[in-house]
């Protein structure tokens, strides 16, 4: 067995205390086919109609649902006109990124793919598993519309996550290099999408070009990876014994919090190039500045609490070997508050990823803006419960496989191990 | 004996209020260097808060604390140079429980004495030694036993090459099973000629170590004298009181 002792030691604990068993499923058990059926109608006679009143209920849910699957199945299969998203796939993904500088956009892809591959090996993800989820994203991918040459290049990202998969396994020297390329994975990822002015290879693309999916998605990925680290600046300002600045990160988060983020957002559109006249900052970097300032006062509270959760002694234990502040809190302290703010950190993503939609306001094309842009052309006129039906599955799919891989980060980070 | 004559803590007149309340009322005390000093007296009346203004984890409001020739007072240099010097050991262990053993023997000497890795992690697994448990250098403290724990906290203090120890009652949150292993560790520590202040119920352990035995109530050192003195022949009434409490329940 190739489990570390945390996992060994949460076995044992699983082990002996072991739940009640639960009264057997009639699914999936290897009884010959009488006791099975006799047994599923134990089942339902027991969860199903166990009173009248749950007999009732049962019978007017099932009613609903055959109705709700009837002409819902009907309407997908056959009455929705489902040309429209493969005519639109491409603005959908990546707006109105140049075709032919979206080779980009595939490298990006790759590079976190490779990163990705090379993690799960280097960080002990069980093969079997590791690999389902690949292949699971993967097949997510080519269940889309995407052409011939997309396709090949989803397999490519695949066999690049398969291969740093099975290269780094077992190799913990790679952790620390692997922590370092995620970080600079973020900067890499602009670089590219953004290019050099005037360059032959990596001509710039402005922002303005920017968006559907890859908006989304980069808007939501700068405002967490920003927010985090000004959060946790926020957080320690605000305990800090400095009256002036322990008043300032108060006021800032408390304001922020009591503002609706369309509000940010539009102040930020409004607000900053007054600020900065002479810089000419573009809407996305502008939409980017609203997130974050608005995340940030809710990943303050969010390590607020986390560092409310470390124990007095770890202080004074870290305090009695001569640390000095700054020391403690990078050693001792805040690793732990994060961990225990993980989960909650992974959730202001997920409702950050979502809330990007807002940055219609604002005259950006982020995923929905590109969908209602799609409906409003003339050719595809009525089509709105296609296209938003489309936005929305994407929206859910990915917020579903973040919210799953939450509990397997902070499975991995020991968040409830090692206590 | 001139060398061991001479005081390495200092105290005088030193008190200390939390709010209204006057926790230490005017302690006076000096501890020579290599002397093993045992604290006991009853729950409350400030045996903690005493060891703990010697490190500075709490501060005194009046009245004179020196450690090796440092005066303790708001200066955070000094106050952190005299931490660097004195180990200390906690009922609760606070070990870091994100950190393995090794990582949290190494943490001081690496980051705080700047020593390199490798040259700690061989201090660190020689001090595993020391303590009896090298094989459990790549656990996490969760994974390990009380006692276990202990002697961990024990080897990191010692990573600091500390001069004085400072123990806060090491034996009480142990299972009575496990606390034979820890005061074993402790008095080797104490034949190696280390300067401990022990604040401690184990009376065995104290009859047997100490040079000296402070006993405290009420935030004042009531008396004070050698093991032998202090158990067969307790002048103040409080003590007697606090001897036949703790030895006849
Ligand atoms: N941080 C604190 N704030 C207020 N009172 C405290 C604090 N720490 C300790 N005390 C009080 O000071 C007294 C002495 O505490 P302590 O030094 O822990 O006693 P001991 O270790 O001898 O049991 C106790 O009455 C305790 O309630
Ligand atoms: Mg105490």
């Amino acid at each position: 067995m190739l489990s570390t002792p945390a996992a060994q030691a949460q076995d044992a604990a699983s082990r002996t205390s072991r739940p009640a068993p639960r009264p057997e499923s009639p699914f999936g058990s290897g009884l010959p086919l009488r006791r099975r059926l006799r047994a599923a109608w134990a089942w339902i006679r027991e969860n199903l109609f166990s009173t009248w009143y749950n007999g009732i209920l049962t019978v007017f849910t099932l009613g609903l649902l055959y109705l709700a699957l009837k002409h819902g199945l009907r309407w997908v299969l056959l009455e929705a006109r489902w040309a429209v998203i493969p005519a639109n796939i491409q603005p959908l993904m990546v707006g109105t990124y140049p075709r032919a500088q979206l080779w980009r956009v595939w490298a990006v892809l790759a590079t976190l793919a490779l990163l990705s591959g090379l993690s799960a090996g280097a960080f002990g993800a069980r093969l079997k598993r590791a690999a389902a989820w690949g292949a699971g994203i993967a097949a997510a991918f080519l269940l889309l519309p995407l052409s011939a040459v997309s396709r090949a290049m989803v397999l490519a990202c695949a066999g690049l996550y398969g291969a740093g998969l099975l290269g780094a396994r077992g190799r913990r020297a790679l952790r620390p290099w692997l922590v370092g390329a995620w970080f600079l994975s973020f900067p890499w990822t602009l670089f590219l999408l953004w290019g050099v002015q005037g360059s032959q290879l990596l001509p710039r693309v402005e922002t303005s070009w920017w968006g559907g999916l890859l908006l989304t998605l980069i808007l939501a990925v700068v405002g967490i990876c920003c927010s985090l680290p000004i959060g946790i600046l926020l957080a320690l300002g605000r305990r800090s014994s400095l009256p002036a600045i322990s008043w300032c990160c108060t006021a800032f988060i408390e304001v922020v919090r009591g503002t609706p983020l369309v509000a940010v957002v539009f102040m930020a559109h409004l607000l900053v190039p007054l600020f900065l006249p002479d810089f000419r900052i573009d809407k996305v970097v502008r939409a980017m500045i609203g997130f974050t300032v608005f995340t940030s006062a809710y990943m303050a509270e969010n390590v607020r609490g986390g560092l409310q959760s470390v124990p007095k002694g770890q202080y004074e234990a870290a305090l009695a070997l001569g640390m000095n502040s700054p020391l403690m809190m990078v050693l001792v302290i805040l690793p732990q508050a994060l961990r225990a703010v993980v989960p909650s950190i992974i959730g202001q993503f997920i409702s950050l990823f979502k809330d990007t939609s807002l940055v219609a306001i604002i005259g950006l094309l982020d995923l929905l803006g590109v969908a209602r842009s799609v409906i409003a052309n003339p050719q595809w006129l009525g089509l709105q419960a296609e296209v938003f039906l489309f936005a929305g599955l994407i929206y859910w799919v990915l917020s579903y496989t973040l919210s799953r891989s939450s509990r397997r980060i902070e499975k991995a980070l020991g968040v409830a191990g090692r206590r | 004996m001139t060398q061991a004559a001479d005081p390495i803590i200092i105290c005088e007149d030193v008190h200390k209020w939390f709010g209204d309340f006057h926790v230490l009322r005017g302690i006076s005390v000096e501890i020579r260097r290599g002397e093993k000093v045992v604290i006991c007296g009853p729950s409350g009346s400030g045996k903690s808060t005493f060891i703990r203004t010697l490190n500075r984890l709490e501060e005194h409001q009046k009245g004179r604390i020196v450690v090796d020739g440092i005066e303790l007072t708001s200066d955070l240099q000094d106050i952190e140079a005299i931490r660097r010097e004195i180990g200390m050991v906690f009922q609760q262990f606070n070990l870091f429980p994100h950190l393995t053993v090794l990582q949290n023997i190494t943490l001081g000497p690496i980051w705080v004495r700047k020593m390199k890795k490798s040259e700690a992690e061989e201090l660190a697994m020689s001090l595993l030694e020391r303590v009896g448990i090298p094989e459990q250098a790549h656990k996490y403290p969760a994974q390990l036993s009380g006692g276990q724990q202990q002697r961990v906290a024990i080897a990191r203090a010692l990573a600091m090459q500390p001069k004085i120890m400072l123990f806060d009652e090491p034996t009480s949150a142990l299972d009575p099973e496990m606390i034979k292993e820890v005061l074993d560790v402790m008095r080797e520590l104490a034949h190696s000629g280390m300067t401990m202040l022990v604040v401690t119920h184990e009376m065995g352990f104290a009859r047997e170590v100490a040079d000296r035995i402070l006993f405290f109530d009420q935030g004042q050192i009531v008396e004070e004298a050698p093991p032998a003195e202090f158990f067969d022949a307790p002048k103040q009434e409080r003590t007697k009181l606090f001897l036949s409490q703790i030895l006849h329940h």
